[in-house]
């Protein structure tokens, strides 16, 4: 097999992480996450209505009865409809709202849901999922540490970081809403990129050990190439079956779907890329793999 | 000899799918709608009378039923329908004919098999999203509840001080401290040393004024943990009760970190008779049991509350002495030779009252009495003809218990004489219960409409079988007969994947679906790196033999590396996230966990059988041949 030379374009990928990172940050910053229901507190209300919904007349007649502030969007079909009133409206609002659209309506408003989340609990969310990820990228880096070697470490959790950011990001660009869900594929995306980092760093390391005369970059460069089949393999059927969900899972669990599928797709990238690229510039070596030898088996050799 | 497994591990694989085969079976069963009966109070027995009113009301409406039991106690009786349409419907029927004191519930009654049953087989519980309900989270006022405490122990220390005449100045602060000041320094060490033997949970400081010298006094952390905790608990048990009250079949009541309390009533549509129900407010009457000679015009005859003294009644007067809101505390437990009695602390106020009321009536007997707010159903004839049902509160009192009073009794008292700690545990949370509860408020609430949790699950398998299908596809084409073999492990871990979580009693929720979905995306990535690792080993020019052997042995490190770091990742998933993402936690984990076993031993199984122990020259297993 030819080994493909996958580092002479490491400084090219340098720059294009580099890119979508400060793209990311920047909209981040700017324009922040369009945080769900769950984080922000509120109402929401979706209901289904038995014949083509008239989103203006929803919306007048919601501004009538005084719910201003509402937002009204239609919700994976035109008779589904999504009602989001913002923070402030009491826990009762829900069911109130939804005899005034009856109402207002000649044949029937099915209710599909509502949600009411007070906002001491959005905030407590957000705090949650923040350390939750930050405490997984620790356990994850000392996992590593004690199984491989430090280098590898800080380069599965630089990847990591990589590709957490540049969903969030996606999400922050794209305004798509970022709810409980989408939290959860992100831990997911974390799990996912970890699991094709480590095994290019278990063949790194291997490969190590077996090939004697070799620089760094040469060893990285044919563990890449040996285990990209298996790379691409993994993401072809893991996006095969996002996509289903993706296509077929409907509107609440669409945010989930997608997030892995940007997640999946950064996180084979940065495990061939960003985590490789690390160790190089933490500038692995041969010396840092070597197996100890123990003390003890030194010593049975000394005596006779 | 290469590649063949000693007969133990091919039947240990058997075993394990033939197990996971039985223990997944049941979801295959979907349940029959129906309907189940059961008395208000958890004594009333469900009788065939009553079974066959019901079941009459259903005929002349002409609901289609069958298949309906009495269960072994006599306290459930469940009904099948045939349509779930007409659940609705059914149950405003059979609510109107049996009349106040049953609860008619919608439940899905599973139609498993004995045989499958008898073994502990279950289906899946499914989670809010899938089968509609409500899911509350509410949120227990504490700081309310020490707040209150701290005015006990302001009106204590009053009342100690007077006892021992010392004259001091007793406020509650605006810190949230009990301050008290005195004259002279003399005087206040004197007080310091009673308020710490009156409330030694107290941590009191001197602070020093121009010309006052005073003592500040707060709760000690673990005393106002304690305090929170009991609010907690105490709000748990009413909850619980009033639950039972809704008339849900599987309802779920749960604490939820420091304050919280969840509360999920799956098929429940109606939010606010919920709510009603859930925010009502319990009360206690501590009244004398009447003389034998009173007049009928001074008592009145109370049933005790606990099932086991169902039928019993006392006569009590009809003077209350004290209400709930006098009570500060109610506390389980043991005197000084081990028994279990109920330690209840009063506000000064209520001490006064009890110890006026008591004085003179040593020996006689003081009955307690747990109020609670019910409703009646009555039916109005509208207009149109048609019935509407209307709710008639009205308040239940029942006996709790009627001790005798052995000394004038203080602000300070206890319960003795009762048989167990069980006993004196439940006494005391009832009595907490009906003291004034720490405000409870409502901080979440979810509704999900049966239809859209019908779609949930529509969509969800949908996209687990589109899903699958597709790599079984992508398996087989690019990796042939070895392909076939992951398929086989792969479907096989799906139904491990079942299996377990019926077996664990894990519930199923969309993301849950999500979870099943990722890992038959990702439990194959095992698979794929055996089958790399083989591929490689042939084109360097190993046996076919020798290639299966050490494709699988030194695949297997790699694979238990990445696996465990996803584990990490699913465990503080779990360990941090609520409600429907624990459900994805949960099932990523196991997915986790089974595919190791299936694509490890499973497809190795399947190879061995299929190349194992016999001359190979070539290796079915895709890619550019070597």
């Amino acid at each position: 097999m030819n080994t493909i030379n996958f580092m002479g374009q490491r400084k090219l990928a340098m720059v294009f992480s580099a890119i979508l990172l400060l793209i990311s940050l920047g909209s981040l910053a700017v324009k922040q996450l369009n945080w769900g229901l769950d984080f922000t507190g509120g109402t929401l209300v979706e209901v289904h209505y038995s014949e083509t919904a008239d989103l203006n007349a929803i919306r007048s007649t919601l501004e009538k009865e005084g719910y201003s502030g509402a937002i009204v969007v239609s919700f994976g079909t035109d008779r589904d409809v999504m009602i989001r009133l913002p923070k402030g409206y009491s826990d009762k609002q829900g069911a109130a709202l939804l005899a005034k659209l009856q109402e207002a309506f000649a044949g029937s408003v099915e209710l599909r849901r509502i949600e009411f989340v007070g906002p001491q609990v959005g905030d407590e969310l957000r705090e949650q999922g923040g350390l939750a990820m930050l405490l997984a990228l620790g356990l994850v880096m000392l996992y590593i540490a004690f199984r491989f070697q430090f280098k590898f470490a800080v380069g599965a959790v630089v990847a990591l970081v990589h590709d957490v950011i540049i969903t969030l990001g996606f999400f922050s660009v794209m305004g798509m809403e970022f709810d409980l869900t989408v939290l959860a594929a992100l831990l997911a995306v974390i799990g996912y990129s970890l699991n094709d980092t480590i095994v290019v760093s278990d063949r790194i390391r291997e490969n190590f050990r077996k090939i004697r005369r070799a620089e760094p970059v040469e060893v990285v460069d044919i563990s890449l190439t040996e285990t990209l089949g298996r790379t691409l393999v993994t993401s072809l059927t893991t996006l095969l079956v996002l996509a289903a969900l993706a296509l077929l899972g409907g509107e609440m669990i669409h945010g989930f779907a997608i997030a892995l599928i940007v997640g999946v797709v950064v996180g084979t990238y940065s495990s061939i890329y960003v985590a490789a690229n690390t160790l190089l510039i933490l500038g692995v070596s041969k010396e840092d793999l070597m197996i100890p030898v123990k003390e003890g088996a030194e010593q049975e050799d000394l005596t006779p | 000899m290469l590649n063949k497994y000693p007969l133990w591990k091919y039947l240990l694989v058997l075993l394990v799918v033939l197990l996971g085969l039985f223990y997944a079976a049941p979801n295959l069963y979907a349940p029959d709608p129906a309907l189940q009966i059961t008395g208000e109070n958890s004594a009333q027995q469900i009788d065939d009378a009553t079974l066959r009113r019901a079941l009459k009301s259903l005929d002349e409406a002409g609901i289609v039923h069958f298949g309906e039991t009495i269960d072994e106690d006599g306290r459930n009786a469940l009904i099948r329908l045939e349509d779930a349409e007409q659940q609705l419907a059914a149950q405003a029927r059979v609510s109107r004919a049996l009349g106040d004191g049953f609860i008619v519930a919608l439940n899905l009654a599973p139609t498993t098999p004995d045989w499958l049953s008898d073994y502990g087989a279950q289906p899946m519980k499914l989670g809010l999203d899938l089968s509609g309900g409500v899911h509350f989270k509410l949120e227990v006022d504490v700081d309310a509840a020490a707040e209150r405490r701290m005015e006990f122990y302001v009106n204590d220390t009053k009342r100690a001080l007077r006892e021992a005449r010392i004259r001091g100045f007793v406020t509650l602060n605006d810190k949230g401290q009990v301050e008290t000041r005195f004259k002279t320094e003399a005087l206040r060490e004197q007080a310091r040393s009673i308020i710490a033997d009156n409330n030694p949970e107290l941590v009191l400081d001197r602070v020093d004024e121009a010309d006052s010298w005073n003592l500040t006094a707060v709760m000690s952390d673990a005393t106002r943990k304690e305090i929170a905790d009991y609010a907690v608990s105490q709000n748990l048990t009413t909850l619980r009760n009033r639950v039972n009250e809704l008339g849900v079949s599987e309802p779920l009541v749960q604490r939820q970190g420091q304050n919280r309390i969840v509360v999920e009533l799956p098929g429940i549509q109606d939010t606010a008779e919920a709510k009603r129900i859930l925010g009502k407010v319990a009360n206690l009457e501590f009244r004398l049991v009447a003389n034998l000679d009173a007049a009928p015009s001074e008592k009145q005859r109370f049933e005790y509350r606990s099932p086991d003294r169902a039928g019993s009644s006392e006569w009590l007067e009809r003077t209350v002495i004290i209400t709930g809101e006098r009570v500060a505390n109610a506390q389980a437990s043991f005197d000084q030779n081990g028994r279990p009695n109920v330690q209840i602390s009063l506000d000064s106020e209520g001490g006064t009252m009890m110890s006026r009321a008591t004085r003179n009536n040593i020996k006689r007997r003081m009955g307690v009495l747990f109020i609670e707010r019910k409703y009646r159903t009555r039916y109005e004839v509208q207009d149109d003809g048609t019935e509407v049902p209307v709710k008639v509160p009205y308040d239940e009192k029942k006996l709790l218990t009627a001790p005798v009073i052995q000394s004038a009794l203080g602000a300070q008292f206890q319960i003795t004489g009762l048989d167990s700690p069980l006993e004196s545990s439940e006494l005391a949370l009832m009595l907490r219960a009906g003291a004034l509860a720490a405000p409870i408020s409502f901080v979440e609430e979810r509704t999900v409409g049966p239809s859209l949790g019908a779609e949930n699950i529509r969509l969800g398998v949908k996209s687990v079988q589109y899903g699958l299908a597709m790599v079984v596809l992508f398996m087989v084409v690019y990796y042939r007969v070895f392909g076939v073999a992951a398929v086989i492990a792969l479907s096989c871990n799906l139904m491990l994947l079942v299996a377990f979580m019926s077996m664990i009693g894990a519930t199923l929720t969309l993301p849950g679906i999500a979870g099943i979905v990722l890992t038959v995306g990702m439990a194959v990535d095992a698979n794929v790196l055996i089958f790399s690792r083989i591929r490689e080993e042939t084109a360097n020019g190993l046996s076919p033999q020798m290639a299966i052997h050490s494709g699988f042995e030194r695949a297997v490190a790699t694979i238990l590396d990445a696996n465990i770091t996803t584990l990490i990742v699913a465990v503080i998933l779990y360990a941090v996230g609520t409600g429907p993402v624990k459900g994805f936690a949960v099932t990523l984990s196991i997915g986790i966990l089974t595919s190791m076993f299936t694509a490890i031993m499973g497809t190795r199984a399947l190879v061995n059988l299929f190349y194992g122990g016999r001359r190979v020259q070539t290796l079915s297993i895709g890619g550019r041949k070597s």
